[in-house]
């Protein structure tokens, strides 16, 4: 199991690097920061550009600059932000904790409900609860994103007055940015727990457990659950990833102060450190989850702990 | 219901006219039907019958597990009767009650060990759990007496086994923990499904004589669900036999074997294959079966005598065969582990011969037909075919050798593709070798196929779904002959089948050794199919044929401790038999080994005339 945690482990460094690299690259693809920095002004000359280049570091070759922010982040510099100068780690900091907040949440709120549904979904297999899951998870699953933001935001906000629109200001600002990922993740996930559920309720073991007399409850969720956990939790380590890119969206329609927000207005504005760095932290944290993930394993199945 | 539950006072379990139902696509499926019978209190009842025959689903309605498998229990009583106590219909009992009395008056073991143990949990946890919920005890005197328990059972060094898992167990000891966990509150009842139809032979000796101490001990009366006529006659007082979901026959064990009544019985009996049923004959010999049609009980075939062997030149020699397998590997990817599955195996088949090849799991006997199919790369050996060595063939020769070696696998479901016809199955090694270029002459051969095993021309256009494993069975072996092979690898092909299907298809193989002059290499653990179908025995033990020799020798005269033990554990379908005396005891050894550990080579001494056996002082020291 150490060998094994280890061996995940030089993986994570690796594949943080390896994103590193493809987002320094990519976002020099995409535009020249000089240009937007000069926001499109009267009369600019070559050299008025070439001087703002100059001043970011920008006419270096791109193997230097790489480098340079890679020594960087090894000192938790990431530099400073092309609008205004503010440094990355800062921005970040600030950011960081409101995206984190809503990811988890979402997250929790998903796990809550998706768990017991989806148990109660295979228990009853074929009779209408389980149709009625299964519909409802359905529809779930075909709302995008934004458009669900957008309808929530009509509803509670404009018809309703209930809750705010956007930023984040106390515990009701949660609700709908949160309510909008759960719904996804939980959509997914009760189909996940339903299938993995009913695989390991044919198990002989579970016979074996009822046939001792023990009460359904406890067959259910200590005797199965168990069992079924495995896929659920791998896939919960997956959906992070794609939780993050959701989130990007989610921040945006709700103004919420976190990464997403960073990361989109640092596209927008060319501004290289700012999003080199707001990905670079995702990345790590996408692979942080999934190597706690792949403890988790060990955590829940034993024949993986002893190997 | 004329029946009052007095009028069974003794009887500890009544069940009466009890029907049991499963819905599926097309309607209701009534899978048992007006069943009765009674358990006597420290008695065991056999229930026995073939796949389909409603006994599994009876064990389970007893305690109304059916409610949880999507069958409804549509008539009749369970009356049970704990201690001459007032008598309580389970069909009609509450949950709470079915609960109390489910692990704790009556519990059951289940057929696969390997399954029925759940593998996040302890073993100690697993037993506790039962003794905690029916025995109020706390977790402490719990692990205390699971440990007792795990003792009972004959478990070596209980204490430490009490925070193993599941996994770190083989399947005999994983059977013994379920037995213990069954045994945890002193039931009334045990009602076992097919305890021990997934073990090796010696170990189902173990478990068996197990089950018959702890009863006697305890005073459990047992139902014992099996399709072993063997185990029946070693095991059972009283003798249920079910037929398509009925009761068709019950009587006392003797008088079941004596004088069957029902055809049903007869033609059960009657294939049965039985140890030392051909004391005395040199050759092999295909007999009748009793195979039902309606309600009548035919026989089908006639006796025959399969002298088809020629001994003047081998079709296949296998000489210092061996294969080793890596498994463990440091964090650096060195070995440190091998399987060494099979270690300098020599043997030679013949032209129209079947050599069997028995052993238990771990023997290695499945990797050697595996390597000699070419779906495993051997470490070392030679194997030659047709005098042409293997290892120095060309790609192309490789290809030509898979078309004259043929393989038949275990599961007869599982080594059809559902999304195939028949037809079109049958018909893939002729165009894989490019046998048979024109497809109308193609088809005929299909036709030509089915017909040799025994099925309608028709059945070509149809799917594996729509067949029973015995006609599937006969299927791979259609697939098998396609492309005309001179030998047929045959795995345990007839392990998984009903008994009447497993004669019927064994019948099936001598006749088309006969008719083609076919060898085969039978591999099975089997040893009364062994005696009825091979010229030839080889007994493999850790990856070493411990004695090899014609049939008749190893079944009369077998030398070697192993084969002795082998043959000591198979049970007799003859309840008049005395009870083997031999105690047999212990693991099969892992073939496992770490790196530069090998395995002793032991020498074969020739006792007679092709009879060889290890040397015993050998083969101690290589299992040591």
């Amino acid at each position: 199991m150490a060998g094994f945690i280890l061996k995940r482990m030089l993986q994570a460094v690796f594949v943080v690097f390896a994103v590193t690299l493809i987002v320094s690259f990519a976002i020099r693809l995409s535009g020249d920061p000089a240009v937007i920095l000069m926001g499109g002004g009267g009369n600019i000359t070559e050299q008025d550009l070439q001087n703002i280049r100059q001043a970011l570091g920008l006419e270096r070759p791109f193997y230097v600059q790489y480098l340079s922010f890679l020594k960087g982040i090894l000192r938790g510099d990431f530099g400073k932000s092309f609008m205004g100068g503010t440094p990355v780690s800062l921005l970040i900091a600030n950011a960081l904790p409101a995206t984190l907040l809503l990811a988890f949440t979402s997250l929790i709120a998903s796990i809550i409900l998706s768990v017991p549904l989806g148990i109660y979904a295979a228990v009853h297999r074929g009779r209408w609860p389980d149709q009625l899951i299964r519909i409802l998870s359905l529809v779930g699953l075909s709302f995008p994103n934004f458009w669900l933001a957008i309808m929530l935001v009509l509803l509670f906000s404009i018809v309703l007055g209930l809750l705010p629109p956007s930023g984040m200001e106390g515990p009701e600002s949660f609700v709908m940015p949160a309510l909008t990922m759960a719904v996804i993740l939980t959509a997914t996930n009760v189909r996940l727990v339903r299938t993995s559920m009913l695989e390991t309720l044919s198990q002989q073991y579970i016979m074996v457990a009822r046939s001792k007399g023990l009460r359904d409850r406890v067959v259910l969720y200590k005797h199965a659950l168990r069992n079924s956990a495995i896929p659920l939790v791998t896939y919960i380590g997956l959906q992070f990833g794609g939780l993050i890119g959701g989130i990007v969206i989610v921040e945006r329609v709700f103004n919420w102060p976190g990464m997403g927000t960073l990361a989109f207005d640092a596209i927008s504005n060319r501004d290289y450190p700012v999003l080199q760095g707001t990905i670079t932290v995702l990345a790590l944290f996408i692979v942080l989850i999934n190597l706690l993930v792949d403890i988790a394993y060990g955590l829940i199945d034993p024949r993986i702990r002893t190997e | 219901m004329s029946d009052t539950p007095n009028r069974q006072s003794e009887a500890l379990l009544s069940v009466r006219s009890l029907s049991v139902e499963f819905g599926t696509g097309n309607g209701p499926f009534k899978a048992v039907k007006d069943v009765s019978f009674d358990v006597q209190p420290g008695k065991t009842l056999a229930v026995v019958g073939e796949s389909g025959s409603g006994k599994s689903v009876t064990s389970l309605a007893i305690m109304r597990l059916t409610d949880y498998t999507g069958g409804r229990i549509t008539s009749g009583q369970v009356l049970f009767r704990p201690d001459g106590a007032e008598a309580i219909d389970l069909v009609r009992a509450s949950d709470t009650k079915l609960r109390e009395i489910r692990g704790n008056d009556i519990a059951m073991i289940f057929q696969e060990p390997m399954t029925s143990l759940n593998p996040v949990f302890t073993i100690g946890n697993q037993i506790s759990e039962t003794l905690i919920l029916h025995q109020g005890l706390n977790g402490r005197e719990a692990r205390l007496r699971a440990r007792d328990l795990l003792q009972k059972v004959r478990l070596p060094d209980a204490d430490r086994l009490l925070d193993r898992y599941p996994h770190q167990l083989s399947g005999g000891m994983r059977q013994r923990v379920m037995i213990a966990m069954a045994l945890a509150c002193n039931p009334r009842l045990l009602i076992a499904d097919e305890p021990t139809t997934a073990l090796d032979v010696t170990i189902q000796a173990q478990i068996l004589n197990i089950i018959r101490d702890l009863q006697q001990e305890m005073g459990t009366a047992v139902i014992f669900i099996t399709h072993d006529m063997g185990v029946v006659a070693e095991m059972a007082d009283d003798v249920v036999v079910m037929w398509k979901g009925e009761k068709v026959e019950q009587a006392p064990v003797r008088d079941i074997f004596a004088a069957p009544q029902h055809p049903y019985t007869r033609a059960l009996l009657s294939a049965v294959p039985r140890l030392g049923s051909l004391t005395g004959q040199p050759l092999p010999k295909r007999t009748p079966v009793m195979v039902m049609d309606g309600d009548v009980a035919k026989p089908v075939g006639g006796t025959h005598e399969q002298n088809t062997a020629d001994y003047t030149k081998p079709v296949l020699q296998v000489e210092k065969l061996t294969t080793r397998f890596d498994v463990g590997k440091t964090f650096f990817g060195r070995v440190t582990h091998r399987v060494h599955a099979v270690e300098e195996v020599s043997f030679d088949i013949y032209p129209g011969e079947t050599l069997a090849l028995v052993g238990e799991s771990g023997s290695g006997k499945s990797t050697i037909g595996r390597t000699l199919q070419q779906l495993v790369e051997p470490t070392g050996g030679t194997v030659r075919f047709d005098g042409r060595d293997m290892g120095a063939m060309s790609q192309a020769e490789r290809r030509r050798l898979r078309q004259e070696i043929q393989y038949i696998f275990q599961d007869p479901f599982a080594s059809l593709d559902p999304r195939h016809t028949v037809g079109y199955s049958i018909a893939e090694p002729i165009i894989v070798h490019g046998l048979i270029k024109d497809s109308k002459a193609r088809e005929r051969r299909v036709h030509e196929l089915l017909d040799q095993v025994g099925l309608q021309p028709q059945h070509a256009k149809r799917y594996p779904h729509e067949f029973s494993g015995g006609q599937r069975q006969r299927i791979c072996i259609a697939r098998a002959l396609a492309s005309d092979p001179k030998l047929v690898i045959a795995d345990e092909s007839v392990s998984a089948l009903d008994v009447s299907i497993q004669a019927q298809i064994v019948n099936l193989l001598m006749e088309l050794q006969e008719r083609r002059r076919l060898s085969y290499l039978f591999i099975t653990h089997d040893m009364a199919v062994v005696e009825k179908i091979s010229h030839r025995v080889a007994v493999m033990y850790l990856g070493q044929i411990v004695e090899l020799g014609p049939r008749q020798a190893i079944f009369e005269n077998p030398q070697h401790s192993y084969t002795r033990k082998l043959l000591a554990a198979v049970p007799i379908a003859d309840p008049q038999r005395e009870r083997a005396k031999v105690r047999i005891e212990g693991e099969i050894p892992s073939p496992v080994r770490p790196v530069g550990q090998e395995p002793a080579i032991h020498r074969m001494r020739e006792v007679e005339p092709g009879h060889w056996v290890a040397i015993e002082a050998d083969t101690l020291r290589g299992a040591a």
